[in-house]
């Protein structure tokens, strides 16, 4: 009974979703208040009714309901709690319904901004969530219901969840992906929002940029949590694979990276306008294609959990209407000509302009990398080819090495232009302490470098260097300069950013930047770093032997045999010996008992500096096990990097002015509830199409 | 860098996705992992000679299977473990088959342990007319087997005219095996 009632809360929210579509879009071009209004409280529906059907799927979960399908194919009576409620998203339909619970957040948090936005733009941006979410719920009732039962015949136990996906980094990694992924929706339904109403303004881009960030930095979190559970689960000590799948996850990410820089250039300087809102398109329709490469089995791995034709179909009709219908809004409504705004080559907008093309260049090497392959087996008629990691390595490494390269100059340039003579001496002092960094760093590890590390560990300490030195130079600002208007700072153009620093303060958005920056060289290091100085082997040990790797004695134990919850395990025993310290490393390998399926689990001791990692093989003759050691120096750092980098993302969103309520010119819209014109206005407009008492024209949208 | 674009350029992003969906349409058709496209199909089923799993009573110990006792009529050839929990989904449907229709089903019971493959079949009933036994999977690498479970129906001159990877339910039955069954049992009359 308990699962009907899942069941039909989810049929509830998708006619509630269908309400807010409907509400939103109607409401706001007919000028109706009232279904505006009903479509906003219609969130509130969804979210009681979605976030009920999922609490009833983790009841069934705990309660080992197996006369639900989905519970008797993915979980087990012996399976510890903990997991059976990571199982209720570990596998398709339930993974399903977890995106449909955040999209359904993520609707609420707008919903609940309100008095942020004007009346109708909230309630365009509402709708086309509302229609996105009406089509993830129809999805999810109609081609993947997690409470399907199992009846008259329930199995007595569960077929248990996949023990690759018995891990604390799979409880964690799907929720954090999904947040990004779809929390993209959010800049996604503003610009279309924007592109209906025609004011795709600087007021657009203020709006957006808060909510930007937050899924970026949940999607960057997403991305290490799971690069960081390939190194230790999957047993290979790789981080990164440029696996189809991880290039999903990848792709929205390199579009959500340059959206964040270009959003900066259009709220700023109000241009960028047209190249901005494609963005944001881009990165929410790349966050799709990503949920239908992993989802529809187009390619087989251990993330496509679930294949069904059905499915497949209906993500990509679902693609393909709300893609190629926003790209045909973008065609129609976009304009052209930018508002003449001029910049020199050396002024911020020149750089993030370059931060944009590096990025989509990038996403393009991406794209062509993940769906080559696909288009040749359908173009040759079924012959398979890899592209693999040196095509992605050949195109990606000097991209952001470039990246880095400008990272080092551009975000101590003023807007429209600076002058030379200052630039060039603050980056002599960038470019000395990154040499320098270049000549010690291999004295300090005492290992020689390829000139391809030694150039990215000098590219980090430019990075670091430079913005360590603007943070220290707006510190020390004495007030007489400070009162002056800094043309170097960001901001400067408005009052309030002046009385900030009038305080003494630097603004949070200017920490965000330079932490995730930091963030950014600190990934580039350890990249690096690990690249080159890693140890792989493996070796064949028989218990008692010693083998010294990388500065690193292993001495091998033997084996012993012990028991999990839901596995039997056979854990070997190394003693290792790195320099004066002493530890034990079990790795093991887990027999589970309701799938039989054999699970490697490495054993790793994690440093700031080095991880040593051991993993079992296969047994040989005798007592022999073949082994395999690593030792990987700096490996960390690429993960704590993408942290610095979400960090700075949160702090930035965390800036005041993102408070702010609605301006005084938006507030007017409120009393006049006329739908804008169905043309587009003047540039940098919006508010000047809208004609008191107005009913006319309208028109319909695109 | 869209300072100067004109009007048609702004639907070049459209006219980058169109293709891609397109390509994407295709990648799903051919790619579908559940009909991926055997070498095998067409071809007669491999010779080999293998083992049984449990001889039926009064049969001889040492018999060994071969080609030869896969011809004559329409039969399945499913690829199954005990280690693999897909077959255990499957298996209720084989049974079905087994009860409902005249179909016969042999198995090919791969790298897996005999002792528990037996248990296995006891406890949950057995659909198989005989299972050959491949213990260290060298038909199932003759067979091209990605994975348990994998089913062939081969016709009655052991061609094979039909091959799935993963589970075989309800909807796989009717849906493919089915018309392919009774297209077989038309070309023999």
């Amino acid at each position: 009974m308990i699962p009907e009632l899942g069941n039909f809360s989810l049929v509830l929210a998708l006619v509630l979703s269908a309400i807010t579509g409907a509400g939103g879009l109607l409401g706001a071009r007919a000028g109706r208040v009232r279904w505006m209004r009903a479509a906003a409280s219609a969130v509130s529906g969804q979210l009681v009714f979605v976030a009920l059907a999922f609490v009833v799927l983790v009841h069934a979960f705990v309660t080992d309901d197996f006369s639900v399908a989905y519970v008797a194919h993915n979980s087990n009576s012996l399976l510890p709690w903990y997991y059976k409620v990571s199982a209720v998203w570990g596998a398709h339909e339930g993974s399903f319904l977890l995106w449909v619970l955040i999209m359904t957040v993520w609707m609420t948090a707008v919903a609940v901004r309100r008095r942020h936005l004007p009346l109708d733009f909230h309630a365009r941006a509402l709708g086309v969530m509302g229609l996105l979410n009406l089509g993830f719920l129809s999805f999810l009732v109609f081609t993947s219901n997690p409470f399907e039962r199992l009846l008259p015949l329930a199995p007595a136990d569960g077929s248990d969840l996949n023990p690759l996906l018995q891990d604390f980094g799979l409880i964690v990694h799907p929720p954090m992906l999904y947040t990004g992924y779809v929390g993209f929706s959010v800049a996604f339904a503003f610009a279309i929002a924007a592109l209906l109403t025609g004011r795709l303004d600087s007021a657009w881009a203020r709006w957006s940029r808060p909510w930007t960030n937050a899924a970026w930095a949940f999607l960057t979190v997403g991305i290490a949590l799971g690069s960081w559970w390939a190194y230790y689960e999957l047993g290979w000590g790789g981080w990164w694979f440029w696996d189809p799948v991880e290039n999903a996850s990848f792709m929205p990410w390199l579009a959500g990276t340059a959206l964040v820089h270009s959003l900066a250039v259009t709220e700023k300087r109000g241009t960028f306008k047209s190249w901005t809102a494609l963005l944001a398109i881009a990165a929410f329709s790349l966050s799709l294609l990503g949920a239908f490469i992993v989802r529809s089995g187009v390619l087989t791995s251990v993330h496509a959990f679930a294949v069904d034709p059905a499915r497949g179909m209906f993500i990509l009709m679902f693609l393909f209407v709300v893609v190629g219908g926003s790209l045909t809004l973008f065609g129609i409504r976009a304009r052209a000509v930018a508002a003449g705004v001029r910049y020199g080559p050396f002024s911020r907008e020149a750089f993030l302009l370059l931060n944009n093309l590096l990025f989509v260049v990038a996403l393009g090497v991406v794209l062509l990398g993940t769906l080559y392959p696909l288009a040749y087996e359908a173009l040759s008629g079924g012959a398979k080819i890899s592209i693999g990691p040196p095509w992605f390595n050949t195109f990606f490494v000097p991209l952001m090495l470039l990246v880095a390269l400008a990272l080092g100059i551009g975000p101590f340039l003023s807007w429209k232009r600076t002058g030379i003579a200052t630039l060039r001496r603050r980056l002599a002092w960038s470019a000395g302490a990154g040499l320098a960094l270049g000549v010690l760093l291999p004295l300090i590890l005492d290992e020689a470098l390829s000139p391809g590390t030694l150039l990215a560990v000098v590219l980090a300490g430019w990075v670091l260097t430079g913005h360590g030195l603007d943070i220290a130079r707006r510190m020390r600002l004495p007030d007489a300069v400070r009162r002056k208007p800094d043309p170097g700072a960001p901001g400067h153009d408005g009052k309030r950013a002046r009385r900030s620093r009038r305080a003494g303060r630097i603004p949070l958005a200017y920490w965000g930047m330079t932490v995730a920056h930091a963030g950014f060289a600190m990934s580039l290091l350890g990249v690096a770093l690990t690249h080159e100085l890693s140890v792989e082997k493996d070796i064949r040990m028989v218990p008692g032997e010693a083998a010294e790797h990388g500065g690193v004695v292993f001495r091998f134990n033997g084996i012993v045999s012990t028991e999990g919850p839901n596995y039997v395990s056979r854990s070997g025993r190394f003693e290792v010996a790195d320099g004066d310290r002493r530890l034990l490393l079990v790795p093991e390998k887990r027999q589970y008992l309701a799938g039989g399926s054999v699970m490697t689990e490495a054993a790793i001791d994690p440093g700031f500096f080095k991880d040593i990692y051991v993993s079992l093989g296969e047994p040989l003759e005798g007592d022999a096990w073949a082994v395999r050691v690593y030792v990987k120096p700096f490996v960390r750092w690429i993960w704590f990097g993408a942290l610095l980098m979400a960090f700075g993302g949160t702090l930035a969103l965390a800036d005041k002015r993102y408070r702010r309520l609605r301006t005084t010119d938006s507030t007017r819209v409120r009393a006049l509830p006329a739908s804008p014109a169905h043309a587009p206005g003047p540039a940098g407009t919006g508010i000047a199409d809208y004609a008191p008492g107005s009913n006319a024209p309208r028109g319909k949208p695109g | 860098m869209r300072t100067n674009l004109s009007r048609a350029g702004l639907f070049a992003p459209l006219g980058i996705f169109l293709p891609i969906l397109l390509i994407g349409y295709y990648g799903f058709q051919l790619e579908d992992p559940h009909r991926l496209p055997s070498a095998l199909l067409g071809k007669p089923f491999p010779e080999f000679e293998a083992g049984l799993l449990d001889p039926a009573p009064g049969v001889p110990a040492n018999l060994r299977a071969s080609r030869n006792d896969l011809l004559g009529e329409p039969l399945l050839v499913n690829v199954w473990a005990t280690w693999c929990p897909t077959c255990k989904a499957e298996h209720d449907e084989l049974m079905r088959i087994r009860a409902e229709t005249a179909l016969k089903i042999v198995g090919v019971n791969y790298k897996d342990d005999p002792d528990a493959a037996r248990r296995w079949l006891r406890e949950f009933g057995n659909p198989y007319v005989f299972n050959i036994l491949d213990s260290d999977g060298s038909l199932g690498v003759e067979l091209g087997v990605y994975g348990a479970p994998e089913t062939f129906l081969l016709d009655t001159t052991g061609t094979i005219v039909y091959k799935r990877v993963g589970e075989i339910t309800r909807q796989v039955w009717l849906d493919e095996l089915l018309p392919h069954i009774e297209r077989i049992r038309a070309a023999d009359d």
